[in-house]
């Protein structure tokens, strides 16, 4: 990879981001009504709603309140404070970050254990019965919504068979068995959604090199079928499924918001959501700020491994 | 044969490709199934009130939590309301959200697509790098940051949804008219003095459809789901509209009680959806040149 390359990249990263931070920005001037007023409710006098405004620094012009706000951020690593609970934003998020983190590991893990074998399996039989399976499969996964996914599973492992807690987490310092039994839902649910989005990807991945030259030229030469699976048509189908695992990573983190709230998983997506209803916006822009720069360092990430694992990219 | 004499020669052949796409299409088992589902939504939108055997909003306290019998299919709610007649009824604001978010995402996604990917230059630039910057947003978090700003309802839920979709759209045209604009065609109108708006409209777009008719229907996949959620959430239909997500999150509520509540709006949901993905699907399969099977 070029250096060349690598700056351009971190440049286009960083006018993005500079980009996301400003819509991130414009939730509270886009209000109707000024921040203070929500804060202060309906009721409250013109004269009460204006010092609040003043101590918020809402009556500075815009430009002024986001360099302050996006340095705050950056020099600081100062959010702000919740207008709910009054507390440092910082601190909500460094609580919540892990808990998403692990959640979108664990749920790509089950979203591969679950595309790799089937996606493999159906290109080796275009057409065939596991083809069929693996295609209803991932038609229904990716049409099923997350959160009804979610309610039957409680319904089923939490409130028929009892087997597993119906929400809630535990962190590890309560002990594995608590920390496992807790994420096997909100995991199970997110996995098998993303499982039968990558199954499509890595079968359309294997099916394209499967239909290669040197493929054929290797089937041609009478190498077992089993080694040119393994030796040729694997390795090479990987470079594809490195970049599916970036991308569902960062779209595990969209549908993560969903299940966060059904399971009460202490996340960033419940944290927006609770802000949105309680129309605490400075957390609000935190949080989404903080999942956008995720999504997009990730997406980052996913096409310099690919440029890493397959240089032709670069050149196009 | 008649028709075709009467039309003469030019408008036959002028038609042979739609004739060919439409019996492609009625021979595609996926696209068919897909477009059965989507008919069977649609006729749930438009006439859903007629058919459901009860008033969606009729309380009814005597026959609260009953399970699915001959009088209620689908059993009733807390509130003793039919479940199976708010499924029809919700039918048509799933609908409605769907293809009013999908039409305002398309047009404007379109239309920025068309201008960056045709005009090129800083106008590329500029519409691309503000597509990357709100395509930087989970989807969902996006929506809800949008219904934070305007409000709860169903009318922002439609225009969170579309200002979600735009960047998709402006994307997939973006792609589609690069390949096209340098074509033979393209080429000769702009040597022959055509404005670049009658280029865009009348030769690049129409040979750019293909992706757009596709994403379309994904879209309108999607965004049934995204209604969905945001009801689901509180911030999108509120009470006592009886829309889909809404009827779920109500259901969660009373899981053990009457799952029933939770199963059949999530089923009608699911079964929603994967009609616009299997039309979908269905369409890229014909459309897309390297899949299509001659």
């Amino acid at each position: 990879m070029s250096i060349r390359y690598l700056l351009r990249r971190l440049a286009t990263l960083l006018l993005v981001l500079l980009g996301v931070s400003i819509v991130a920005f414009s939730v509270q001037p886009l209000l109707p009504g000024s921040a203070a007023r929500v804060r202060l409710g309906v009721q409250a006098t013109d004269e009460a709603v204006a010092a609040l405004e003043a101590r918020m620094g809402l009556d500075r012009p815009l430009v002024v309140q986001y360099l302050d706000w996006a340095g705050g951020m950056v020099l600081r690593g100062d959010f702000g404070d919740s207008m709910v609970t009054g507390t440092p934003i910082r601190d909500e998020i460094v609580r919540r970050v892990p808990a998403t983190v692990g959640l979108a590991f664990a749920a790509l893990l089950v979203g591969l254990a679950i595309a790799l074998p089937l996606g493999i399996l159906s290109a080796l039989k275009p057409g065939g019965k596991r083809d069929l399976g693996a295609s209803i499969f991932s038609q229904i996964g990716v049409s099923i919504p997350d959160f009804w996914m979610g309610i039957l599973f409680i319904l089923l492992f939490a409130e028929t068979l009892g087997w597993l807690p119906s929400s809630g987490y535990a962190p590890l310092s309560a002990g594995l068995g608590a920390w496992a039994s807790h994420l096997v839902l909100p995991a199970l649910t997110a996995g098998l959604i993303s499982g039968s989005i990558m199954t499509r990807f890595v079968r359309s991945a294997m099916l394209e090199v499967l239909g290669m030259d040197y493929v054929r030229t290797a089937h041609a030469k009478g190498v077992a079928a089993r080694r040119v699976l393994t030796k040729h048509v694997l390795r090479n189908a990987a470079i594809s499924v490195v970049t599916i695992i970036g991308l569902q990573m960062a779209t595990l983190l969209s549908s993560i918001v969903v299940i966060e709230i059904i399971f009460a998983w202490p996340g960033l997506g419940q944290l927006a959501l609770n802000a949105t209803l309680q129309r605490d916006y400075p957390v609000l822009q935190a949080s989404v700020l903080m999942a956008a720069v995720a999504f997009t360092v990730v997406n980052l990430l996913t096409d310099l491994s690919y440029v890493l694992l397959d240089p032709s990219v670069e050149v196009a | 044969m008649a028709t075709a004499a009467r039309d003469g020669g030019a408008s036959t052949s002028a038609r042979a490709p739609w004739r060919d796409a439409l019996r492609r299409f009625a021979r595609h088992r996926l696209a068919m199934t897909g477009a059965g589902l989507v008919a069977l939504l649609v006729f749930t939108a438009v006439f859903g009130r007629a058919v459901a055997p009860y008033d969606p909003l009729a309380m009814d306290f005597t026959a609260r939590f009953a399970p699915p019998s001959l009088a209620h299919p689908f059993g009733t709610d807390d509130f003793g309301r039919d479940v199976l007649s708010r499924i029809l009824y919700g039918a048509r604001i799933s609908l409605q959200v769907a293809f009013i978010a999908v039409g305002l995402s398309g047009t404007a996604g379109v239309a920025l697509g068309l201008a960056a990917g045709y005009l090129g230059g800083w106008i590329d630039e500029l519409v691309m790098r503000f597509m990357d910057v709100l395509f930087a947003f989970p989807a969902v978090l996006l929506a809800i940051t949008v219904m934070a700003v305007l409000g709860r309802g169903v009318g922002n839920a439609m225009i969170a949804i579309a200002i979600v979709y735009v960047p998709i759209f402006a994307r997939v045209t973006r792609g589609a008219v690069l390949s096209v604009r340098a074509r033979e065609y393209v080429t000769a109108a702009r040597a022959l003095g055509s404005r670049s708006h009658r280029v865009m409209l009348g030769h690049v777009l129409p040979n750019a459809v293909g992706p757009i008719i596709v994403q379309t229907s994904l879209s309108l996949a999607f965004a049934i789901l995204a209604e969905a959620a945001l009801s689901f959430f509180g911030l999108g239909t509120q009470p006592p509209d009886p829309s889909w997500g809404r009827m779920l999150s109500e259901g969660r509520g009373f899981l053990r009680q009457a799952p029933w509540m939770g199963i059949f709006p999530g089923l009608a949901i699911m079964v929603s959806v994967l009609g616009f993905n299997f039309l979908g699907d269905g369409l890229r399969d014909l459309l897309d040149p390297r899949t299509r099977r001659r």
